[in-house]
């Protein structure tokens, strides 16, 4: 089992999700975070002082599959999640050693 | 008496009642979410402070028969004698509409000054400055403009209030911005305004409650009032365009920020001016009061002191622009009981104006100087390190503004 996180900008969300349930995704987890990498923040003006704001807000979804459809996942969200601007975002694969169904206790790929 | 002036008296109080807690959404909406209630605080603790300073014997220092041009004595204390015959301020009003009327000003005057020291004074400071400012500075300017003082036998023209209000609330300010210092984490911090939409509304019902402030200082429902609030209204609109073009020339983007600023700078610009003024004299005079109060504000980062919501730019330039611009464009075809200024041939005007704004820079200045260095002193103006990096909210008044 992969978890599979990525960070991406935030417009770009209901396409992934959309782009994701077409190939079988049930479930994922999303939270909004803030951080920079190579896009760097923006500027804020207030009554002419300007101020240059580091953290600009990003998306991060954290998705669990079967090992064998990482790479389609990842490919799906790459595809997705695409502009072709700086800040786009990254994507991270992780092994994952065990995933639990609170309600059955089911356990491994039965609970993905 | 003519119930027309009493019900348009009436309804002008009350649009200018509403300015004070317009001020406090305007203001509390520019501070950081930590120090969003205090920042209200300040405004609307106004009403209650100045509201009872006024009867026992602020109206009769501003208003009561005149000591040497300089202050009005103690024979109308507690109202005494002020009720509902008319006075010597109007013919068709009763005296106590007029006392009415002006204590809403009292309220608003010292809620302006509050912009300066947003985010670091003690509550307990405020207060005794705000009773003592209201006593020894406003009182007295008052009584100089309008309750016979010895500008207005001078001849200086202030229809609602520039010197009186603005001017002085803008010097009190400064001073206020030098004495206490500077915002901790001023010049590299971000100080996020918590709710601009908030500021947007605050200053779109300041807009309003102007109309009350402006057109109601006719003191009756007739032509002078009609001309007073379309002034007021084109002033406004023009210096909330000059300002946002000007911020969008020399910054690149034009923001709301900038468009309430502008018009809260139009509308201090044309109120000594707004009853002897033509509509278009009004926009020359918004036009510029909007440039010339955003090149205030920001010249403020260069000199190095930190109004922390701009009643310096904006009232204090804004009101000094105002009241010399009332100099220049005022004409006795607006109003026969005004004078020409400048521009309609009497250069005199305009200096009785220049004296006005001086006098009022001087005297505000110096003694809102001494007041706050005397609490400064004896009980101390600002609050702790760890008060500040709290907020003020919680240290001085254990709440919060937002719990989402």
């Amino acid at each position: 089992m992969k978890k599979i996180e990525a960070i991406i900008k935030p417009f770009k969300l209901d396409d992934v999700k959309d782009a994701l349930n077409e190939i079988g995704i049930k479930g994922m987890t999303i939270s909004e975070v803030k951080g920079y990498g190579r896009q760097k923040g923006h500027q804020e003006i207030y009554r002419g002082a300007e101020y240059v704001v580091d953290f600009i807000p990003k998306v991060k979804l954290e998705i669990i599959v079967d090992a064998g459809q990482a790479p389609q996942v990842v490919e799906k969200i790459r595809e997705s999640a695409y502009t072709g601007k700086i800040g786009d975002g990254k994507i991270f694969v992780f092994p994952l050693e065990e995933v639990i169904r609170v309600r059955t206790g089911e356990r491994g790929n039965e609970a993905i | 008496m003519n119930t027309g002036d009493i019900a348009f008296m009436l309804t002008a109080s009350a649009l200018v009642m509403f300015m004070t807690p317009g001020l406090a959404l305007f203001y509390g909406g520019l501070v950081r979410s930590k120090n969003v209630l205090s920042t209200v605080m300040q405004s609307f603790i106004c009403l209650g402070i100045v509201s009872i300073i006024w009867v026992a014997y602020g109206y009769s220092l501003a208003f009561g028969p005149d000591i040497s041009g300089f202050i009005g004595n103690l024979h109308w204390a507690w109202l005494n004698g002020v009720g509902t015959r008319p006075g010597p301020y109007s013919d068709s009003i009763p005296s106590l509409l007029f006392c009415t009327f002006q204590l809403m000003f009292a309220v608003l005057t010292p809620a302006l000054i509050t912009g300066a020291f947003a985010e670091r004074m003690k509550f307990s400071a405020f207060l005794i400055f705000t009773f003592l400012w209201s006593s020894l500075v406003y009182m007295p300017v008052c009584h100089w403009v309008w309750g016979g003082g010895w500008l207005e036998k001078m001849g200086a023209l202030d229809f609602a209030g520039g010197t009186v209000i603005h001017i002085n609330s803008g010097m009190a300010a400064l001073a206020a911005a030098l004495i206490i210092g500077k915002r901790r984490g001023w010049g590299h911090e971000i100080f996020h305004p918590n709710n601009l939409p908030a500021t947007i509304l605050g200053g779109g019902i300041l807009w309003f409650g102007w109309f009350g402030f402006n057109a109601g200082s006719a003191l009756a429902a007739g032509g002078s009032a009609c001309l007073a609030f379309i002034t007021t209204q084109v002033a406004a609109g023009a210096a909330t365009l000059s300002w946002v073009f000007a911020e969008w020339i020399l910054q690149g983007r034009p923001t709301t920020l900038g468009a309430a600023s502008g018009a809260l700078a139009g509308l201090v610009a044309i109120t000594p001016a707004a009853g002897f003024v033509s509509p278009v004299s009004a926009i020359i005079i918004g036009l510029i009061a909007g440039v010339l109060c955003y090149m205030a504000v920001l010249a403020k980062s260069r000199l190095g002191y930190d109004d922390a919501l701009d009643a310096v730019g904006v009232h204090g330039i804004g009101g000094i622009w105002g009241a010399l611009a009332t100099g220049l464009f005022a004409s006795v075809t607006m109003n026969p009981h005004g004078a020409n200024g400048l521009f309609f041939g009497n250069p005199h005007q305009f200096i009785v104006q220049a004296i006005g704004v001086g006098a009022t820079m001087i005297y505000s200045f110096v003694v809102s100087f001494i007041i706050l260095k005397a609490i400064d002193i004896t009980l101390g103006l600002r609050v702790n390190i760890e008060e500040e990096v709290q907020g003020l909210d919680i240290s001085q008044h254990s709440e919060v503004g937002y719990s989402i």
